[in-house]
């Protein structure tokens, strides 16, 4: 398993628990969108803002906890990965 | 008093040439001269195009100075201005712009291709001004240089509007699955921007948050009240807006001295946004209104931020602000009870009726109905709804807000619910019934019904209960992508739960008190 697809599956696992409780998995693709439909609101964004500190050990700053950022796992990874 | 809206505009042009009179957060600004000619010049466009007083104009822009001065340009030109929610589904935008029967639509190119122009009713299409982003002014100007290059429209005077003519249109959620359109005059705002002006005594220093977005009605005290006396509005786009931590980090190092929000935001912010790390000295009003501000996080704000002045402002789009509550800080350990909407603005008039149209005695609880300068002449091209939403009282004509609110013995007004199936989420209006129109739009879907329960964080909770055609549960995702495709982020629901059927009332309607209870309520 390479890095990038890990920290992917740990994100995923993440999303699906906490904010997707039911969904089918497969249905989260690295594409899906979060931010823009509403499957991660403002406090969700938040809670994923301090999963992905504490997991990776990294800091996001303020402005990166945006659509732009965190509406993929796709992007949320290529986020995660820029700050390791 | 004027009742020209973009008379503000020109007065402190006049005043205050130099001052700025709008800053983005990236720190582009424009001063009050250049602000005064740039819509100058997007009027003598309008008015090159035909814009006519009574026209309406349709802007699709994310905010920004171009969208400003856009607006002091429809104004100029006599018309009203149609603000798109940039962020809403591009169908919900196009039936506004198709609804309104605008005559020009001022879009950037990055939402061109999700235009779909319709004609009027008299068959004629809207002319399209296309610029290439928002930001600084920069674009907007461009668009004008391009034009001018081509033909140069010749310079026009300001329409000599009546207090009567339309201003602007603000769409809200409306309970038949389509937005209307609430037409507001330059009376309606110019007597809400004087009633502001003689109660918070505002100052040409004061630096005012813009964290409304324009087709919100908070935006009118914001965009005016900033021209009126000459101070600087800081526009906070859509994205910032959201983020507590940065927002309180804009508030304190941009100096902002007015703050006007829904209250969700200032809940994140005092419960995130670490306001003990920052220098807040400059605020001197905090100002709320669109939904009942949980007390806890209020009282938790208050103590961050000891110094403001603190008022709760109620009413809706139709009225906007109709009555104010001054919040007595600090706010007591063990309160609890939210803060009352407080005494009736004094260029308005209002009453509470009960259900068969006549006012109650003090301290009874009835509808709260208002009437005075302040109020719609009704919704664009529904004569039927706004007949309904009126009511003759004694003699006069009242507007019916839909909310039940009672007098308290202090003479303080207190609000207790709604009379119908509307909420408030994030301060925006939303119909439940609009959201079940959505919902059964999914090909899955046999029912709908929307329950919203209040929540101490999130303020209101959206709960969608579905029966689906086969049966089975349907995909969380799916659910929330469809629905994202036709009604604004806001209005989809936060939860979803699939039934076998829905429960029933003794006449077979939806019985919501038992989805309630399903919801945990």
């Amino acid at each position: 398993m390479t890095h990038e697809s890990s920290a992917m599956s740990i994100v995923k696992e993440f999303i699906l628990d906490e904010f997707l409780p039911g969904e089918e998995p497969s249905r989260l693709t690295p594409t899906t969108a979060l931010v823009s439909t509403g499957i991660l609101d403002s406090l969700a964004t938040l809670k994923l803002v301090t999963f992905l500190e504490q997991t990776f050990d990294i800091q996001v700053k303020a402005h990166e906890a945006d659509e732009e950022h965190l509406n993929t796992l796709h992007t949320i990874c290529e986020l995660v990965d820029s700050k390791r | 008093m004027t009742v020209k809206l973009y008379r503000y505009l020109e007065d402190a042009a006049g005043r205050w040439p130099d001052k700025i009179a709008v800053q983005e957060v990236d720190g582009s600004f424009i001063t009050y001269r250049e602000l005064d000619r740039l819509s100058d010049r997007m009027r003598d466009r309008l008015v090159e195009l035909g814009i006519r007083p009574g026209d309406r104009v349709g802007f699709w822009i994310r905010k920004s100075i171009d969208a400003v001065a856009t607006i002091f340009g429809v104004l100029k030109a006599g018309a009203a201005y149609v603000p798109m929610d940039p962020t809403a589904p591009p169908t919900r935008n196009n039936y506004i712009l198709a609804d309104c029967g605008v005559a020009v639509i001022v879009i950037e190119n990055r939402f061109e291709p999700m235009l779909i122009a319709e004609p009027s009713a008299q068959g004629a299409y809207p002319a399209i001004l296309v610029i290439g982003g928002a930001g600084g002014g920069v674009h907007l100007r461009a668009m004008l240089d391009e034009k001018d290059r081509h033909a140069e429209a010749p310079s026009a005077v300001s329409a000599p509007v009546r207090p009567e003519d339309l201003a602007f249109v603000l769409y809200t959620s409306g309970s038949t699955g389509r937005p209307k359109g609430v037409q507001l005059s330059h009376l309606n705002a110019v007597s809400f921007v004087e009633w502001c002006a003689e109660i918070f005594a505002l100052l040409p220093t004061d630096r005012f948050s813009s964290h409304a977005p324009f087709h919100f009605d908070l935006s009118v005290f914001d965009i005016f009240s900033a021209a009126k006396h000459g101070g600087t509005l800081v526009l906070i786009g859509e994205e910032v807006g959201k983020q507590p931590l940065e927002l309180a980090h804009l508030i304190a190092d941009l100096e902002i001295t007015i703050w006007y929000s829904a209250p969700s935001i200032l809940s994140l912010m005092a419960q995130f946004g670490e306001l003990e790390s920052r220098n807040f000295s400059s605020l001197r009003f905090v100002l709320f209104a669109g939904e009942v501000f949980p007390v806890a996080h209020l009282r938790s704000l208050v103590k961050y931020w000891p110094h403001p002045r603190y008022f709760n402002l109620y009413g809706p789009t139709e009225t906007n602000v109709c009555t104010f509550y001054e919040v007595p800080t600090p706010i007591p350990e063990d309160r609890t009870e939210p803060m009352p909407i407080g005494k009736v603005c004094s260029h308005l008039e209002g009453i509470l009726i009960d259900a068969d149209g006549r006012a109650v005695e003090k301290g009874t609880e009835g509808e709260l109905c208002i009437r005075g300068s302040g109020v719609t002449r009704g919704y664009w091209n529904l004569p039927e709804q706004s007949r309904k939403c009126f009511v003759e009282v004694a003699g006069a004509t009242y507007y019916r807000t839909g909310d039940i609110a009672k007098e308290e013995p202090s003479g303080n007004l207190r609000y207790l619910g709604r009379s119908d199936r509307m909420i408030k989420k994030r301060g925006f209006r939303v119909e439940l019934g609009e959201i079940e129109v959505c919902l059964y739009r999914h090909t899955g879907v046999r029912e709908a019904a929307v329950v919203a329960l209040a929540d101490d964080t999130l303020g209101m909770r959206v709960h969608a209960h579905v029966v689906s055609k086969d049966g089975r549960t349907l995909s969380l995702i799916e659910m929330k992508t469809f629905c994202s495709e036709h009604i604004p982020i806001y209005m989809i629901p936060d939860r979803f739960s699939f039934h076998p059927s829905l429960p029933k009332t003794s006449t077979d309607k939806v019985d919501y008190q038992t989805l309630k209870f399903w919801s945990g309520g």
